[in-house]
């Protein structure tokens, strides 16, 4: 008796401390968001905030290049995503149900680039997009985006399309539909769980992504917000922007971490397909 | 005889339709990654720089400058070395707390969702709030440990050579443990509890359980999951450059291909160190992909 309720006291305490380590950071950024800079940069720290403030907010949402980082962020990470979502599905349908030479090949390649190191087509890039004049441009990010959103749709993807019964394609083909019919009318619609996950997921991933965003854009014109945010910086070294700095975070970080919750169970779906399937 | 022809043209048609599904995906991604894959190969045999018109081909001078530089070597160690100590650290911490939220208790589902919270957050806005976690004066990991009497005098985590890899490691260990978490915690339900009675009856205690049963069923989750963690951390940018920028006690393999490429200009010199990045990456993928086919039979 007093052993099993050792043990449980154990398991309780190796959860707490696996929970604080997780969530401290995230409690962290919100509560030093909503402190008055007297507060934020008094010793010793406060744990539990004594006074709260939106100023932090404020200040950052009337800072307009901050603003616009958002909505370049949502372009650029929109743009990749149904992009890829549209040729994925294709690309997908082809690999989940035809059988033809080559196959195996074709999945593993595209899994391949998945996993290319993006430093190895940054400088091919970044000539690249200066020669066809679309440096600092949403295309830029856009495209090369699509080296990671593109080939991680078509695998997840792959494995959902999988799991769709094909007698369903049958009955269609019967019924004399042709294969964009039956892809566009049959498997879509039933994939739409799994498109939802996908996307979401290649959403989050190219929304937070930072070498591209910082090598192929120059300034606030096609500038992304992981980049404005690394860039945040006081006038001079001995200003720290830090109230601005974690209400900029809290304002990005909190819809998505609010979507994964809300998609917990795709998100989860997806990311242990894209990675022990795939 | 018929039967067999009728046979060869459906396949005939299905490859047809497949690769007419198929191309718009190749042609982008052939676009958007061989293609400047092939161009970085290209300029990396020549003394490309932003200052000079005409790039010259200089055969392999970039390589045996590179391997000359001792700034390269110490990139790649640090790089190893993060890449290594991180990797370790996510999967055993991953794998303890996977085991705890496997367990029945209240509250587990919040347990899980709350895992989910630092993989969704963006690399860099992590790092910059590690980076205030940090401070030396305002910083709370000093705070606490100051007041848990742990440390006396205030680090500069960051700013000091001997701990700022650590602290990087520390932060990486944060981001990715929940990654671990996730995947080991799917593998974990596919044991069958058959396996654990029939231990029992044998007189097993939790420890002889954990290491006769639970860890030879996760040895593929692990195997998966260390060589994808691995093909990550050695591409590690955006945390090292956030936290500790190009100081030379943190500078990874990928931060400086890009210094000598977009900052310096060397454009060939920064092709070079990529090349060689990313035949180390396919040396791991092609490992990687090998170990996915054993998981599929």
């Amino acid at each position: 008796m007093v052993q099993r309720i050792l043990s449980r006291a154990a398991f309780y305490i190796v959860l707490a401390i696996g929970l604080l380590y997780i969530l401290f950071p995230f409690y962290w950024m919100i509560v030093n968001s909503l402190k008055p800079s007297a507060e934020l940069f008094a010793t010793p720290l406060s744990y539990w905030p004594r006074q709260l403030t939106l100023d932090n907010y404020r200040a950052v949402l009337a800072d307009g290049s901050f603003v616009r980082s958002i909505v370049n962020s949502l372009i650029v990470a929109g743009g990749a995503t149904i992009l890829s979502l549209m040729l994925s599905s294709m690309a997908a349908y082809a690999l989940a149900r035809y059988r033809f030479a080559g196959k195996q090949v074709t999945l593993y390649t595209i899994l391949g680039m998945s996993t290319f190191p993006q430093i190895a087509v940054l400088g091919g890039l970044f000539t690249l997009a200066r020669t066809l004049g679309i440096y600092n441009t949403y295309w830029a990010l856009i495209l090369s985006y699509m080296i990671f959103t593109l080939p991680f749709c078509v695998w997840v993807l792959t494995s959902f399309i999988k799991e769709i019964p094909d007698t369903l394609d049958e009955a269609a083909t019967i019924d004399g539909a042709s294969p964009a019919q039956l892809l566009w009318k049959v498997i879509i619609p039933l994939a739409g769980p799994g498109l939802v996950a996908t996307g979401l997921l290649s959403f989050i991933n190219a929304w937070n992504e930072f070498l591209f965003a910082l090598t192929l854009t120059a300034d606030n014109q096609a500038r992304t917000v992981p980049v404005a945010v690394a860039l945040f910086s006081g006038q001079s070294e001995h200003e720290l922007p830090w109230g601005k700095i974690t209400a900029a975070s809290t304002v990005v970080t909190v819809p998505v971490v609010l979507l994964a919750l809300m998609f917990q169970k795709r998100i989860v779906e997806g990311l242990t397909s894209g990675a022990v399937k795939g | 005889m018929i039967l067999f022809k009728r046979a060869e043209t459906l396949a005939g048609t299905q490859a047809r339709t497949a690769f007419l599904f198929l191309a718009p995906t190749f042609l982008v991604l052939a676009a958007v990654g061989l293609y400047p894959l092939g161009r970085t190969i290209w300029l990396s045999f020549t003394d490309a720089n932003f200052f000079a018109d005409e790039p010259r081909f200089v055969w392999f001078d970039n390589y045996l400058d590179l391997h000359a530089n001792p700034e390269w070597w110490s990139a790649l160690y640090n790089t190893v070395f993060f890449a290594v100590a991180s990797v370790t650290l996510q999967v055993v911490l991953g794998v303890a707390f996977a085991m705890v939220l496997n367990v029945n208790f209240p509250g587990r589902k919040l347990a899980r969702a709350a895992n989910l919270i630092p993989l969704v957050i963006a690399l860099t806005v992590a790092s910059q709030l590690w980076k205030w976690m940090y401070h030396d004066v305002f910083g709370v990991v000093n705070d606490a440990l100051t007041r848990l009497g742990l440390i006396e005098d205030p680090v500069a985590w960051l700013n000091n050579p001997s701990t700022a890899m650590w602290a990087i490691i520390a932060m990486s260990t944060w981001k990715f443990v929940p990654f671990v978490t996730l995947l080991v915690l799917a593998s974990l339900q596919g044991i069958p509890k058959e396996l654990y009675e029939a231990a029992e009856i044998d007189g097993a205690g939790p420890v002889a359980k954990f290491l006769r049963v639970t860890l030879p069923m996760l040895k593929g989750a692990i195997v998966v999951v260390v060589v994808f963690r691995m093909l990550d951390a050695l591409r590690v940018f955006d945390i090292v450059y956030v936290m500790t920028g190009n100081s030379p006690a943190t500078v990874t393999i990928s931060m400086f291909a890009r210094q000598q490429m977009i900052e310096f200009g060397l454009v060939g010199a920064g092709s070079a160190a990529s090349v060689e990045i990313f035949l180390l990456i396919i040396l791991g993928t092609v490992l990687y992909m090998r170990m996915l086919k054993v998981e599929d039979r």
